[in-house]
């Protein structure tokens, strides 16, 4: 038996040989052998009790999956718009001359990969990477040289972490040099709080009671699509199945967004503590957290979290005390997937499958992980719930506006003195955040990250709420040196890279809307191409399967409304009759190299 | 539960059966709602999204949607209308589609789609992907270029051959129908006779040697616009 | 009054739609009755003498001289119809598209399993055009106000197309004559 075929027996083995972990069978194999190489999908198929080409299924979704032989270390600079107008482009050009490799390529050692990957998480610290799991923060171009040296002197990445970040990112299980940037702590999350007292109260009332209270505070989900998370819980609870599950999504993908991250670290117990409060009201005995590949540095210390849960009787059976209340989590790593944010996509990870949505008739609430009825809440929600359980719903619903209680995590970035976490109550106006965290020129901000909307001074005044300026946490700031355009292509391109691909309009709608955008940045449009954007962008809006398709035209559709001007500024009347984005000395050009003559009919 | 509901189709009322989608239900009151993905031997998976009606004011895929009493639908709106011309457009640019010499074309379902509809030429750029072709397999060919993955093909194995001869693979604009082999369709256990070789609506899966049978005239959708079928039984 | 003029041309196209226009038949008769002829291989005048009416274009631009004849014809025609496959999407020359240049005319001209070049000479002279990067569709170039397609439109498709044009009416083709192949 070969060494190949015996790592994948071991790995497949570790978990149970069921076709169901296969995501974390093909991590485990990728970790050990720094690839999945192709060979070895029918080995894995085997061992997994499944099909080869479903093995490839899944190992050709995931961006950090990959069946090319990558280097020991592999670099995965972030490449979101705050990241790049913070130096990014430069870093990226600095690591490409140390090492002497593009994106995408190994140095020839065989030692370092360089690549990109969509937002990371850490914009409140960019330029950011990561290096293998190890999080590198504050980049500049001029520390590249020395970071590559250390590295190929000693491929461990954790080398490369000489300063612990604030708060438990110093963690012995942490040790990372990210910082939670905690700028404004508000009542509900962030505030000091009674540890478990939100699920000591739980345990003295009925699950119905929880509910019931639940419904009450008037919470919702925290992800963005703010659906009453009481409801969800009464759902589930009263869908039938013998098995019912619990999904926390700590699938932060939305660029620009890093709030979980900040609560994964500084209130690991508050989330764990909901999800333990949402299993007893459900009625679930299973817990899964979906944590996204990129917060991989977190696992060791949730891990930790979970056992000494599991010591304190807080996790387990018969948790404090309960006679017949029995309720583990377990962590479902992800792999680089935005769309697994998306709550069908992240159940079909969890199963091990790639990580396309499913419809939603039936609901997750009804037939969700393993076809029974699931409940998939965000990492801020389940906080809510530990706090709503412990202070009492009218205590959360006297905070926010009435359509939207309690307080609001926003991730801070971009153009801003004091970018970071801010808790503030649902109807603080976008105006007052922005004061808080100083950004004095602003010309633009982006609400709910790519998926959200662009707003203009215009829009100031509205206030952070599902009703208003609704956002899972993002919230970028763009001064007037930024082109709005630009974030607008940069975040088009973030959702070419993130479909799924699974329905038409998103596949292929949102590359045409990136390359018209293109066209018009490039002041080669017409008016007419300002109505095919908004047309075009209608139509995947409309008629996209899942909350991607149906959101990722927003950064053009909300340009288009708020920032019209600029777009008048960049095309021309009446379009003439020849095409502006047709060139004639571009097209010729590579034969004109070929022949090694000028156009006879054409000339510049 | 009751053993019939009522539903309103563009202001008629249709009886429907619970459980039926509202596209079965629609087909059996002799309404058309196009569709590409789905086929009557498969499991909807509303991946082509030809099919969104709006229900109750939401766009729905009327082929995943089960029908619910009361339930007011619209199908044959402008706006609809637009909006599936709109994607079969994307489905034209998206890959490499050649009716003039495709053994398919005739009998395209996506062709016919894009008849019915009255396109002359995709509103959108092509966009002339690389694509390859897979001619492994001693039977049935298989064109990545034709492809529109409506992945007929991986239910047609699975739910009518007993068999995972395909799977879709990669992500986004990339992502395509792969096999169940080392290398390609030949390395699979795909046959002949399997119902999954007949069921592909465009020209990516076919059959060898047995192309252009069919004069021109005589084709499916030569002279009868796709649907027609179904909108003859109300007629 | 004079009678409206149409101006035809053949870019990258096989001269297959141009067989189609003439098998009309007799219909041609009326044709002329209806139209003059301007620039067109059917009566071999080289290029535009005066305002068109209509202008037909067969193929698509597969190199400069192409793209050169498209704007002359978009410039002196009032209404710029694209007609056939290769006009309206490149067709068949468009297959090259997703191949490099150099190996294209590698293949065709070194190569290919029929070429017979001991020399590997590849023709080059300041009056073959240069070549584009790839084959564009007519309506990539200029604005185009009608797309036909077929390979080759059908004669009734064409005579349905003229014959609703020359009479003020918009191009409305019955299910049977809108065909791609």
């Amino acid at each position: 038996m070969g060494a190949m075929e015996s790592t994948i027996k071991e790995v497949c083995k570790r978990y149970g040989n069921s076709r169901a972990r296969l995501m974390d069978m093909v991590r485990d194999v990728q970790e050990q052998l720094g690839h999945v190489p192709r060979e070895s999908f029918a080995l894995i198929a085997r061992e997994a009790n499944t099909h080869r080409v479903e093995v490839e299924s899944v190992v050709s979704f995931y961006a950090f999956l990959t069946d090319k032989k990558q280097g020991r270390v592999v670099l995965r600079l972030c490449d979101d718009i705050i990241d790049r107008f913070k130096g990014g482009g430069e870093v990226g050009a600095a690591l490409c001359k140390a090492l002497g490799i593009g994106f995408g390529e190994t140095t020839p050692d065989g030692g370092i990969t360089l690549d990109k990957t969509p937002c990371i998480g850490m914009s409140d610290q960019a330029p950011a990477m990561m290096v293998n799991d190890t999080v590198v923060t504050n980049l500049s171009p001029e520390a590249v040289p020395a970071l590559v040296e250390a590295l190929r002197r000693n491929p461990d990445p954790q080398a490369l972490v000489t300063e612990f970040g604030d708060g438990n990112n110093a963690d012995p299980l942490v040790q990372a040099m990210v910082n939670s940037n905690i700028r404004e702590a508000g009542p509900v999350i962030l505030a000091n709080y009674r540890k478990e007292g939100g699920l000591r109260k739980a345990l003295t009332q009925t699950p119905d009671e929880v509910i019931e209270d639940i419904k009450i505070s008037g919470l919702r989900g925290r992800g963005g699509a703010g659906f009453l998370t009481g409801l969800k819980w009464e759902l589930t609870r009263q869908s039938p199945g013998t098995e019912k599950y619990v999904l926390c999504n700590a699938d932060e993908g939305e660029p620009g967004t890093f709030k979980d991250r900040v609560l994964l670290t500084e209130r690991a117990d508050l989330v764990l503590e909901g999800m333990t409060v949402a299993a007893y009201a459900i009625g679930a005995e299973t817990g899964i957290i979906y944590l996204r590949g990129e917060y991989a540095y977190l696992r060791r210390f949730l891990e930790e979290k979970l056992n000494r849960r599991r010591e304190a009787r807080l996790l387990g059976n018969t948790i404090l005390g309960r006679e017949g209340f029995n309720f583990d989590i377990r962590i479902q790593m992800g792999a680089g997937a935005y769309v697994c944010g998306e709550e069908t996509s992240l159940i079909s990870s969890c199963e091990g499958t790639r990580g396309d949505p499913t419809d939603r008739t039936p609901f997750p609430v009804v037939k969700g992980y393993m076809v029974s009825p699931t409940a998939v809440n965000n990492v801020e929600t389940y906080c809510c719930a530990a706090r709503i359980m412990d202070m009492g719903p009218g205590w959360f619903a006297s905070i926010g506006t009435a359509r939207s209680a309690g307080t609001k995590l926003l991730s801070l970035c971009g153009d801003c003195e004091r970018p970071g976490i801010y808790e503030v109550p649902f109807g603080t106006p976008l105006g007052e955040v922005l004061k808080r965290a100083g950004a004095e020129d602003v010309a633009c901000v982006c609400v709910g990250g790519p998926s959200g909307q662009m707003v203009g001074p215009a829009q100031f005044g509205m206030g952070i709420s599902y009703e208003e300026l609704s956002t899972g946490g993002s919230v970028m700031v763009f001064s007037s040196q930024r082109d709005i355009l630009e974030v607008a292509g940069a975040f088009m391109e973030f959702f070419v890279e993130e479909s799924c691909g699974y329905c038409v309009p998103c596949r292929v709608g949102n590359v045409l809307l990136r390359s018209r955008l293109e066209r018009v940045r490039n002041g080669e449009g017409t008016k007419g191409d300002l109505d095919y954007l908004r047309r075009l962008g209608e139509s995947v809006k409309f008629s996209s399967r899942c909350g991607l398709g149906q959101t990722s035209p927003n950064p053009i559709l909300s340009t288009l409304k708020h920032f019209r001007p600029v777009y008048n500024a960049l095309v021309k009347d009446g379009g003439g009759t020849v095409n502006k984005s047709f060139h004639i000395m571009k097209a010729v050009e590579q034969a004109s190299a070929i022949a090694g003559r000028r156009s006879e009919i054409f000339h510049a | 539960m009751s053993d019939s509901v009522t539903i309103t189709i563009d202001g008629r009322n249709i009886e429907a059966r619970p459980g039926q989608t509202i596209l079965e239900a629609a087909d059996a009151a002799g309404i058309y709602i196009p569709r590409l993905c789905s086929h009557p031997d498969l499991k909807p998976i509303g991946s082509c999204r030809v099919c969104t009606v709006v229900v109750d004011g939401r766009p729905q895929a009327a082929c995943v949607k089960p029908v619910m009493d009361g339930m007011v639908v619209q199908n044959s709106t402008p706006e609809l209308l637009q909006h599936r011309r709109n994607i079969v457009d994307m489905m034209f640019v998206e890959g490499n589609h050649f009716c003039m010499f495709c053994e398919k074309s005739g009998n395209c379902e996506l062709q016919a789609m894009a008849y019915r509809f009255g396109i002359t030429a995709p509103q959108y750029p092509f966009q002339f992907p690389e694509k390859e072709v897979d001619a492994s397999h001693p039977d049935i060919l298989l064109d990545h270029n034709r492809c529109i993955m409506c992945a007929r093909c991986v239910r047609a194995s699975q739910e009518l051959d007993g068999k995972n001869v395909f799977q879709s693979i990669g992500r986004g604009f990339a992502r395509k129908i792969g096999v169940n082999g080392e290398r390609a369709l030949g390395d699979t256990d795909m046959a002949a006779t399997d119902k999954a070789a007949d069921i592909c609506p465009v020209g990516c899966i076919v059959r060898k040697r047995v192309g252009f049978e069919k004069p021109i005239g005589q084709r499916l959708y030569d002279t009868r616009p796709i649907g027609s079928d179904i909108e003859e039984v109300r007629a | 009054m004079s009678k409206p003029r149409v101006a035809t041309t053949s870019l990258a196209g096989c001269f297959g739609c141009h067989m189609s226009l003439l098998d009309i038949d007799d219909r041609i008769l009326q044709l002329i009755d209806l139209v003059e002829f301007d620039r067109s291989p059917v009566d071999d005048i080289k290029h535009i003498s005066q305002r068109c009416a209509i202008g037909l274009v067969e193929g698509g631009c597969c190199n400069e001289e192409n793209v050169h004849v498209l704007e002359e014809f978009r410039a002196n025609c009032d209404v710029l119809i694209s007609f056939g496959d290769c006009a309206t999407m490149g067709g068949i020359p468009a297959m090259r598209n997703n191949i490099p240049l150099e190996e294209c005319i590698d293949e065709a001209y070194r190569s290919g399993p029929t070429v017979y070049n001991p020399q590997g000479i590849v023709p080059d002279d300041p009056e073959i055009p240069l070549l584009l990067d790839k084959v564009y569709p007519a309506h990539e170039v200029v604005k185009i106000d009608y797309c036909l397609p077929g390979c080759p439109p059908s004669a009734d498709t064409l005579w349905a197309a003229l014959t609703a044009l020359l009479s003020g009416q918009p191009i409305e083709l019955p299910y049977e004559l809108l065909k791609y192949d």
